[in-house]
C-alpha cells in the first residue's frame, strides 16, 4: 500500500492499530517526494526533520511565505534570497507543538502574486493531474504536494483565492478561514487585510483536524480574534437536511466552463435531494469584486513590499555605475533585479492607487465597494447557511496559456475574491472531473466563524461522492 | 503637516512693515518602559542593535501590537494641551524609503490624531498668550544612521526604531523667535510635569522643526513658508528663525519670491541651507494601517487619564501666588522645575517663612545647583534640612554668611547641619560681654568715624560693625554688634 496516498486520519488509525509506524509514513512521503518532486516542482527546499516524538508526526509542507526559524524563506522571490528568519510563525509553532514535521518549503507565485504558480523564481509548478497544466496559485506548490502525495498536509495562504483555487485545480480540499481565525504572525504579508493562512488536505476530515491545530487567538496579531477553537472534527456530519444553501445568481455567468457548471449543478441537486433548502440569492455588487480586490490588495502589497530594499536582509545589488545618490541606486538596482514582472506590476499598481490625487478615486472608492460587497454577504447569510458556487470558472489551464494576459489570469479568482474582501470562511472541495480528467472544485462560503457549518456541508457532499479518494497518476 | 497650512505669495510692495508667522512641530520621545509596537525596552545609550526584535526590525512576517501605555501618554499630552481627544483610535502608514526605516513605512496617525484643537497658555513679552495646538499624534521613531569614516560606510542602529513619539503641531500663532522660544520652554515644562518624556534635546528625545513665513502687517493670509530642521537646542531654534526671517525679508525687499522648501540649520555657520529638492518631493501615500485594528476609547478611560494628570506649571504658579502668598517673580522661578517646586512646597509645609524660603531657594540654593550643573533630585538635601538651616539663621544661631557656607557643605556631603556647625565652629557669638568689650575697643580706635556716626552719616556705623566682625572672625551676631555701637555712641 502506498502510504503517501492516504489521509492523516487513515494513517493514524493504522498507526493506532499497530499496522504501520509513524516512521513508515515519513519515509513513504519522503521517497515519494524524491520520486515525483522533479515532475511537480512543488517543493523549493526540503529538510530532514525527525520530529519530537509525538505519536503521529504528520509530515507537513509549508508555503514559502511562512517563517520557520532558521530556515530560508523567500516567497519564491530572488529578493529574499538567503533570508533566514530568527523566529517561527505562529502556525509553525502550533504545528511543531502538535508534533507535526516540517518537510520543507512549498513553491508559490512570487509573493503570492498569481493564480498559476508560474511567477515563482524557483520555476513553475506542474499540476499532478496533467503536467502540462498549472496547479493554480498562488499556493500551487501546497496543492500539488498534497495531490501528488509529497506531503500529507500542506499549509497555504489565501489573499484572493490562493488556497481554494489551487485546491480546486489539484483535486484536494482547501479552506480559507475567517479573517482573524488564524494568526498571521510570521506570514510574510501580501494584502494584510485579506491574508489568511489555511489548510490544504486530501479530504474534509483532515481539513477539520488541521484547522483545529492552526486556529486560535494570538496576542502578536492585532487582527486575530479571541474566540474559543471548537473541535472541528466533531462538526463533520453527513446530514444536510434543513441546511439552507444559497445559490448566488451573479456567480453563474457566461464563460464558466460547461463541465464545471454541470458538476456544480449536480452538487446543487445532491443537496436538494438530501433535504437541503436551495435558495437563489443575489449578491448585487459581485461585479465590482475583482476591481476592488486589485486596488486594495495591490495598495497594501506596495507598502508591504517596501521593506525589501537591500538594506537589512536578502538581495543587495550594487550598481556598477552610480547614477543618483548611492542609497537610491542601491534601492533601484536591488528591486529591479530582485522582483519579477508580476511583483513589479502590482507594486506599481498599488503605488499608483495610493498616490496623491488618485487616492480618493481608487483606494477610497474601493474601500466603499468592499463594504458593499461585505454587506451583500452579511445580508445573504440571514437567508442561507452556506453559499455554493464553483471555486473557479474553469479547471486547470495550460502552462503559459495566460501568462501574457494578466487580466484573464486575474479573472480566474472571480468567485474566490469576495470571501477575502468580506473576511468570511470558504472551502473548496473536489466535485468531479472534466472531459480532460482535470479536477473540478466546489466552493462553499459561510458567515464569519461558521467554519464548522462549512466543514459539515462539505463532508456530507464528499462522503456521498468519493471524488476525494481519486489520486493523480504520476 | 503641510496640508494644514494654506499659504500664498502676495504683493508685498505696498507695505514694507513685516510680521513674522511661526508654527512649530515638536517630536517628543515618550518614556514608556517598552517600545510602541513591541516588547523591546525603550532605552537610550545602550550598545547598538541590542534592543531589537523581529517587530521593530521590520522583519518579514512580523506584526505590530499597540502598547497601551503609549496611548495613555498621548492622551495625557493631549489633555495637558487642552485638546479634545479622538476616541476613535486609528493608525496609518506613511510610506517612504530611508535606510533607518526598516519597513519602508512609518506607522503614524493621519486623519485621526489622538488629540486635536487645543492651546497652551504661554507667558511671553510680559503677558499671557494662547498658542493654538493643531494636533498631537502618535507614531514610531526611526533608527539612527551612523556614518563611519574609518570603513567609509553608513551603519544603522535600530535601537531607536519603534521608540514611541508624539508629534505636537502648533498653529502658526507665534509672531517672533522669542515667542517661539517661550512656547518651547513652556511646552517642555508642561511635558516634564506630565513625566511622559525626559525632554532632552541633546539626546534627541525632544526635536523641533519650525515653519516660518513673513507677511505685511495687517495681512491675514499666510505667506509662503519654509520649514527649518536640524536645530538641537531651543536657542538654536531662536537663532534659526531670526536668520530665516532676515533672509525672507531681504528676498521680499529685493522683489524676489520665497520658495517653499525645507532648510537645514547649520549651527557652526549660523545659517540655513536648503535640502536637495529631491529629498523634499515626498508623496507619503498615507493609508490605514491594516495590521492594527481601529478601536474606540470610552469616555471613562479618558476620564481616568484626566483624573491622574498632575497639576501643571501654569495652574501651580497661580496656586502658589493666590493660596501660598508667593510673589509672581518667585513663583515663576520655582515652577520652572517640578522637583524644585515639589521641594519648595514640602519645605513650606514644615513651617518656615514663605519669603525667606523663596529667597533661600531662588538665591543660594539655585546658585549651588547652577554651580554644580545638577538638579535638586541629584542632591542629598531634604526640605527638612533646608528649613532647619533657615530657622537657625533666623534665630541667630548662625549668621547669614555661615548659613550659605553650611548649605554648600550639606549639598556636597549631605551631612547633618548640627555636625557642620560644630565642626566648623560656625555658631554665632551672642555673648554681650565679649561683644561689648570689642565694640568699646573699636570705638576708641576710630574717633573720626564715631564723629561721623554722631553727625548722622549712616554708612559710618557699617564700617564699625565690619571692624568688629573682623575682630571676631565673622562669628559675631551682627545685629547685636550694631545695637552695641548705636548704644555706646549715643550714650558717650
Amino acid at each position: 500500500m502506498d502510504l503517501f496516498n492516504l489521509t492523516a486520519n487513515q494513517l493514524l488509525t493504522m498507526i493506532s492499530s499497530g499496522q504501520i509506524s509513524a516512521a513508515d509514513v515519513l519515509s513513504s512521503v519522503r521517497v515519494r517526494q524524491q520520486a515525483v518532486g522533479q515532475k511537480t516542482n512543488a517543493f523549493i527546499r526540503t529538510y530532514d526533520e525527525t520530529g519530537n516524538g509525538a505519536a503521529f508526526p504528520v509530515p507537513i509542507g509549508i508555503k514559502d511565505n511562512i517563517c520557520v526559524k532558521g530556515r530560508e524563506v523567500t516567497c519564491a522571490s530572488k529578493i529574499l534570497k538567503g533570508f533566514r528568519p530568527p523566529y517561527d510563525a505562529a502556525v509553525v509553532e502550533k504545528i511543531k507543538a502538535s508534533g507535526g514535521i516540517v518537510l520543507g518549503s512549498l513553491n508559490m507565485d512570487e509573493f503570492a502574486f498569481g493564480s498559476s504558480t508560474e511567477s515563482s523564481s524557483y520555476g513553475i509548478v506542474r499540476n499532478p493531474w496533467d503536467l502540462g497544466c498549472v496547479p493554480g496559485g498562488s499556493s500551487g506548490g501546497s496543492a500539488a504536494a498534497v495531490a501528488a502525495g509529497e506531503a500529507v498536509w500542506a499549509i497555504g495562504s489565501d489573499t484572493g483565492g490562493s488556497i481554494r483555487q489551487p485546491a480546486s485545480f489539484c483535486g484536494v480540499v482547501g479552506l480559507k478561514p475567517t479573517y482573524g481565525r488564524v494568526s498571521r504572525y510570521g506570514l510574510i504579508a501580501f494584502g494584510s487585510s485579506l491574508d489568511q493562512i489555511g489548510p490544504i488536505t486530501k479530504d474534509t476530515t483532515d481539513c477539520a483536524r488541521l484547522l483545529g491545530i492552526l486556529a486560535g487567538f494570538d496576542h502578536r496579531d492585532s487582527t486575530s480574534v479571541d474566540l474559543p477553537v471548537p473541535d472541528y472534527t466533531k462538526s463533520l456530519d453527513r446530514h444536510v437536511r434543513g441546511l439552507r444553501v444559497g445559490i448566488p445568481k451573479e456567480y453563474f455567468i457566461d464563460g464558466i466552463q460547461p463541465s464545471v457548471l454541470a458538476a456544480v449543478q449536480a452538487a446543487i441537486d445532491f443537496y436538494k435531494k438530501e433535504g437541503a433548502l436551495i435558495c437563489e440569492i443575489s449578491l448585487p455588487h459581485t461585479e465590482y469584486a475583482v476591481a476592488t480586490y486589485y486596488i486594495v490588495a495591490t495598495a497594501e502589497a506596495s507598502s508591504n513590499l517596501a521593506r525589501f530594499d537591500g538594506v537589512e536582509y536578502g538581495l543587495r545589488a550594487v550598481p556598477s555605475r552610480p547614477r543618483k545618490a548611492g542609497i537610491v541606486d542601491m534601492y533601484e538596482e536591488t528591486r529591479a533585479k530582485g522582483f519579477g514582472n508580476e511583483a513589479k506590476r502590482r507594486i506599481m499598481l498599488g503605488t499608483y492607487v495610493l498616490s496623491a490625487g488618485y487616492y480618493d478615486a481608487y483606494y477610497l472608492r474601493a474601500q466603499k465597494a468592499r463594504t458593499l460587497i461585505k454587506n451583500d454577504l452579511d445580508k445573504a447569510f440571514l437567508d442561507c447557511d452556506v453559499i455554493l458556487s464553483p471555486t473557479a470558472p474553469t479547471t486547470a489551464f495550460r502552462i503559459g496559456e495566460k501568462t501574457n494576459d494578466p487580466l484573464s489570469m486575474y479573472l480566474s479568482d472571480i468567485f474566490t475574491i469576495p470571501a477575502n474582501l468580506a473576511g468570511i470562511p470558504a472551502i473548496s472541495l473536489p466535485c468531479g472531473f472534466d472531459e480532460k480528467n482535470l479536477p473540478i472544485g466546489l466552493q462553499l462560503m459561510a458567515a464569519p466563524f461558521a467554519e464548522e457549518r462549512l466543514l459539515a456541508a462539505a463532508f456530507a457532499y464528499e462522503q456521498a461522492h468519493g471524488w476525494h479518494v481519486q489520486r493523480a497518476k504520476l | 503637516m503641510g496640508g494644514m497650512y494654506k499659504e500664498q505669495n502676495f504683493n508685498f510692495s505696498e507695505n514694507m512693515d513685516f510680521e513674522t508667522v511661526i508654527g512649530l512641530e515638536v517630536h517628543l520621545q515618550l518614556n514608556t518602559a517598552t517600545k510602541i509596537f513591541c516588547g523591546c525596552r525603550n532605552v537610550f545609550g545602550v550598545e547598538a542593535n541590542t534592543c531589537v526584535c523581529p517587530v521593530c526590525l521590520g522583519l518579514p512576517g512580523s506584526l505590530p501590537v499597540l502598547n497601551r501605555d503609549v496611548l495613555f501618554s498621548g492622551i495625557k499630552v493631549g489633555l495637558a494641551l487642552n485638546c479634545s481627544i479622538n476616541t476613535f483610535v486609528k493608525f496609518d502608514r506613511k510610506n517612504y524609503y530611508y535606510p533607518d526605516l526598516p519597513k519602508g513605512y512609518q506607522i503614524s496617525q493621519y486623519d485621526f490624531p489622538i488629540a486635536k484643537a487645543g492651546f497652551l497658555p504661554v507667558m511671553t513679552g510680559g503677558q499671557e498668550k494662547r498658542i493654538g495646538i493643531t494636533r498631537a499624534h502618535l507614531e514610531e521613531d526611526a533608527g539612527k544612521l551612523i556614518h563611519d569614516d574609518a570603513i567609509n560606510a553608513t551603519l544603522v542602529d535600530y535601537n531607536r526604531t519603534g521608540t514611541p513619539l508624539v508629534e505636537i503641531v502648533s498653529e502658526p500663532d507665534m509672531r517672533s523667535a522669542d515667542e517661539a522660544y517661550d512656547y518651547l520652554t513652556t511646552l517642555k515644562l508642561a511635558l516634564q510635569y506630565l513625566n511622559v518624556s525626559d525632554c532632552d534635546m541633546e539626546k534627541g528625545s525632544l526635536r523641533c522643526d519650525a515653519n516660518v513665513s513673513i507677511r505685511s502687517r495687517g495681512e491675514t493670509k499666510l505667506g509662503t513658508k519654509t520649514e527649518l530642521k536640524n536645530m538641537n537646542s531651543f536657542s538654536a531654534v531662536k537663532r534659526a528663525i531670526d536668520f530665516e526671517v532676515a533672509r525672507q525679508t531681504r528676498l521680499v525687499i529685493a522683489g524676489e519670491s520665497i520658495v517653499q522648501q525645507t532648510l537645514l540649520w547649520n549651527e557652526e555657520k549660523g545659517i540655513t541651507i536648503p535640502m536637495r529638492s529631491k529629498e523634499q518631493a515626498h508623496d507619503y501615500r498615507y493609508f490605514p494601517e491594516p495590521d492594527l485594528v481601529p478601536f474606540t476609547l470610552t469616555e471613562a478611560e479618558i476620564d481616568k487619564v484626566r483624573c491622574g494628570l498632575p497639576e501643571l506649571p501654569y495652574a501651580r504658579l497661580h496656586r502658589l501666588i493666590e493660596k501660598l502668598g508667593v510673589s509672581e517673580y518667585d513663583g515663576t522661578i520655582i515652577v520652572q522645575d517640578k522637583t524644585f517646586a515639589d521641594f519648595f512646597e514640602s519645605a513650606l509645609a514644615l513651617g518656615v517663612d514663605v519669603k525667606k524660603l523663596c529667597n533661600w531657594m531662588n538665591g543660594p540654593l539655585m546658585k549651588e545647583l547652577n554651580d554644580r550643573k545638577c538638579r535638586l533630585g541629584d542632591l542629598k538635601l531634604t526640605p527638612g534640612m533646608l528649613v532647619e538651616l533657615i530657622n537657625k539663621v533666623e534665630d541667630g544661631t548662625v549668621s547669614n554668611l555661615a548659613g550659605k557656607e553650611i548649605l554648600a557643605e550639606v549639598v556636597a556631603t549631605g551631612r547633618k547641619i548640627e555636625d557642620i556647625i560644630k565642626e566648623k565652629g560656625l555658631t554665632q557669638v551672642s555673648d554681650e560681654a565679649l561683644i561689648g568689650k570689642i565694640v568699646d575697643e573699636i570705638i576708641l580706635k576710630n574717633p573720626q568715624v564715631v564723629e561721623q556716626v554722631r553727625s548722622g552719616k549712616a554708612n559710618a556705623a557699617g564700617f564699625l560693625v565690619g571692624q568688629a566682625m573682623k575682630q571676631m572672625q565673622g562669628k559675631a551676631n551682627p545685629k547685636i554688634i550694631n545695637e552695641f555701637i548705636q548704644r555706646r555712641i549715643t550714650n558717650v
